[in-house]
């Protein structure tokens, strides 16, 4: 009743990406097991989707190398999805014999920032995505778009609004279910995650947005708040505020999950997710990682031994 | 690269202020001194002390709150209370507020050349108790006398009230105390009551319905938030409070100050993440980030510990 009076979304779907892209961007090589068994214990929060891993070439990205491992390896809980990157169709074909029911695609607003990333155009790039899409479609495979860069650049600095409405477009046409807004260096504010909304909301329909929050500048919360304030009912997070960021040495990366579910949690919107087990999950990891844990949530709730 | 990192810090400015949803002005009032130092371990030299709130003063702060009058058996770090009033260079057009919990505080305070002062009140018995051992309805008294003097003087007070999202010791704290509290603190003559989420549990769920409350008793203009980040909720609920016509926010350089409920955990916002937000937002602060990160910087050094600013953390080059 809480979030319906003040005009929130009652319900929202929390796309928990720490294994995927957390640990990706985590300089120590994660044993498969130790992939598995967070995995599994993620998949027992209440979590309704977990990005596995990443069907792209061991040379780029090492840390998913045991892509097939992991996702044979998994458990598969009834009700939770599990989606994996499929950069082309190649790794497509990859991820389906290894299991993969669902698959992502990541597009950018920055054509700087997709030459240097992979190599080709964003027009390039969206044409291996549809060749994906078009391969997915055949198959019953559900396709999630990310558009990168969203609210700015470490290479083009500013990024207008309506080149990310233009990319949103691409990707939702073509068949993603869902598409995800991320802003990459965690640049943004209230200020320009409402603009590049508004403009992205002229094109897709809102039940087809998430956001996707880095906290390297401490605004993510505020950010993920605009956004659902705006209607967007599905946030992506990672366990442990898992994965730096790969442009700003030492700077932090992803949104913790356990954050983003106590501010969702006080604002009486249901996410069906446990706080308690994702700490216990991110606890975990940490463990295995030998770090501390950037959820504030979790620094706090361990060292009074109470959650609030 | 390094091109990117400066445009970074200064997000594009929008006319959302303009848009009527968040005020125009913000006025930051910078707590590091005070309430971020009181809350850091090691003991800061009394001319590290003088230094940093000369360093602030260069930013384009209006508010810098100084030190505590209180005595140093309680808050060893205050100690020096005397000196650094003496020894800080007092710009025009910027206030330097003290605390001071009783009369006594107070004349040491303007005898030491304090023009504004603040009081401490809690939204919660339990708090009051354990931290200043008598009750609200005692404190406020206490608080009565300090009125009377400043009010000769022609002082202006600062009210503050704990706890107004949650208590480390009583837990949930009702809306209605926390407008009742501040409703009475204002009564007195506080020119302005900053309400605090003392440990930090607050949400915007729970700072929306506080807020709601203490507005029906207290004029929005009068209000401030004073919001810690020790879950991570600050800048968050901070927006809320922007949303709602609130127009006054505490916070401290480098998220100085950790929190004396939860060991290892941070405890005041980050003054350089809360200008980056509001920057972004197109609202008027008149500080410059970039003095204010060095500012951090310096103190961070002295104290030897990392920042808890994540803007200062992201555009540090090492």
């Amino acid at each position: 009743q809480e979030s319906q009076a003040s005009g929130l979304p009652e319900y929202i779907k929390i796309v928990e990406v720490g294994p995927r892209d957390g640990l990706q961007n985590e300089k120590v090589i994660v044993p498969t097991d130790i992939k598995i068994e967070l995995i599994n214990r993620l998949s027992k929060t209440g979590l309704p989707a977990v990005e596995v891993t990443s069907f792209v070439s061991s040379k780029w990205v090492p840390q998913m190398a045991d892509h097939k491992e992991v996702m044979r390896g998994i458990e598969r809980h009834p009700g939770v999805q599990y989606p994996v990157l499929t950069p082309n169709l190649q790794g497509f074909h990859s991820a389906i014999a290894a299991g993969a029911t669902e698959v992502s695609v990541f597009g950018a607003a920055s054509e700087s920032f997709s030459k240097m990333n992979i190599n080709c155009s964003v027009e390039e790039s969206i044409e291996k995505f549809e060749a994906v899409a078009k391969s997915a479609r055949n198959m019953n495979i559900p396709v999630r778009g990310y558009v990168s860069c969203a609210l700015g650049c470490p290479y083009e600095g500013n990024i207008v609004p309506a080149k990310v409405a233009e990319v949103s477009k691409r990707l939702y046409s073509m068949g993603c279910y869902e598409i995800s807004l991320g802003d990459t260096i965690g640049v943004g504010t209230p200020g320009s995650m409402k603009r590049m909304l508004e403009a992205v909301m002229k094109e897709i329909p809102l039940s087809a947005l998430a956001v996707h929050c880095h906290d390297t500048y401490g605004q993510a919360l505020a950010n993920i708040l605009t956004a659902i304030q705006m209607g967007v009912a599905v946030v992506d997070s990672s366990v442990a505020g898992l994965g730096g960021c790969p442009y700003a040495k030492g700077a932090t990366g992803n949104v913790a999950t356990e954050d983003v579910i106590y501010m969702l949690n006080g604002l009486g919107i249901n996410t069906g997710v446990n706080l308690y087990a994702v700490m216990e999950a991110g606890n975990f990891i940490c463990t295995a990682l030998n770090k501390k844990t950037n959820s504030k949530v979790a620094q706090a709730s361990f060292n009074t031994g109470a959650i609030n | 690269r390094g091109a990117r990192l400066t445009l970074s810090l200064c997000p594009q400015v929008s006319g959302a202020a303009a848009a009527g949803a968040f005020p125009k002005r913000v006025k930051v009032v910078e707590v590091g001194p005070r309430d971020g130092l009181q809350n850091e371990k090691n003991v800061v030299p009394t001319p590290v002390k003088i230094n940093l709130i000369n360093m602030l003063s260069e930013t384009g702060l209006q508010v810098i709150e100084a030190t505590s009058f209180v005595s140093p058996k309680w808050v060893p770090q205050m100690a020096d209370h005397t000196e650094v009033m003496q020894g800080i260079n007092k710009l025009p057009g910027i206030s330097y507020p003290v605390l001071t919990p009783n009369l006594k505080g107070f004349q040491a305070a303007v005898a030491a050349g304090a023009k504004e002062v603040s009081i401490f009140g809690a939204a919660s018995e339990l708090f009051t108790k354990k931290n200043i051992n008598c009750s609200i309805e005692e404190s406020l008294e206490r608080f009565d006398e300090v009125m009377t003097a400043a009010r000769a003087a022609s002082v202006p007070v600062r009210g503050y009230v704990s706890c107004v999202l949650g208590c480390p010791y009583e837990g949930k704290i009702s809306a209605a105390k926390v407008a009742e509290v501040s409703k009475k603190m204002y009564s007195m003559g506080c020119y302005e009551i900053s309400l605090g989420d003392t440990i930090g549990v607050g949400t915007p769920g729970s700072m929306k319905e506080m807020l709601t409350a203490v507005m029906k008793e207290v004029p929005v203009g009068a209000l401030a938030v004073h919001c810690h980040d020790t879950y991570g909720q600050a800048l968050a609920n901070i927006l809320v409070a922007l949303q709602m016509g609130v127009s006054v926010v505490d916070a401290s350089v480098a998220g100085l100050g950790g929190c004396p409920y939860a060991q290892g955990a941070s405890g005041n916002v980050a003054t350089e993440d809360l200008v980056y937000m509001l920057n972004g937002l197109g609202i008027h602060t008149g500080v410059d980030l970039q003095k204010l990160m060095d500012t951090g910087t310096f103190i961070c050094n002295a104290l030897s510990r990392r920042t808890n600013s994540k803007v200062s953390q992201a555009s540090c080059r090492l």
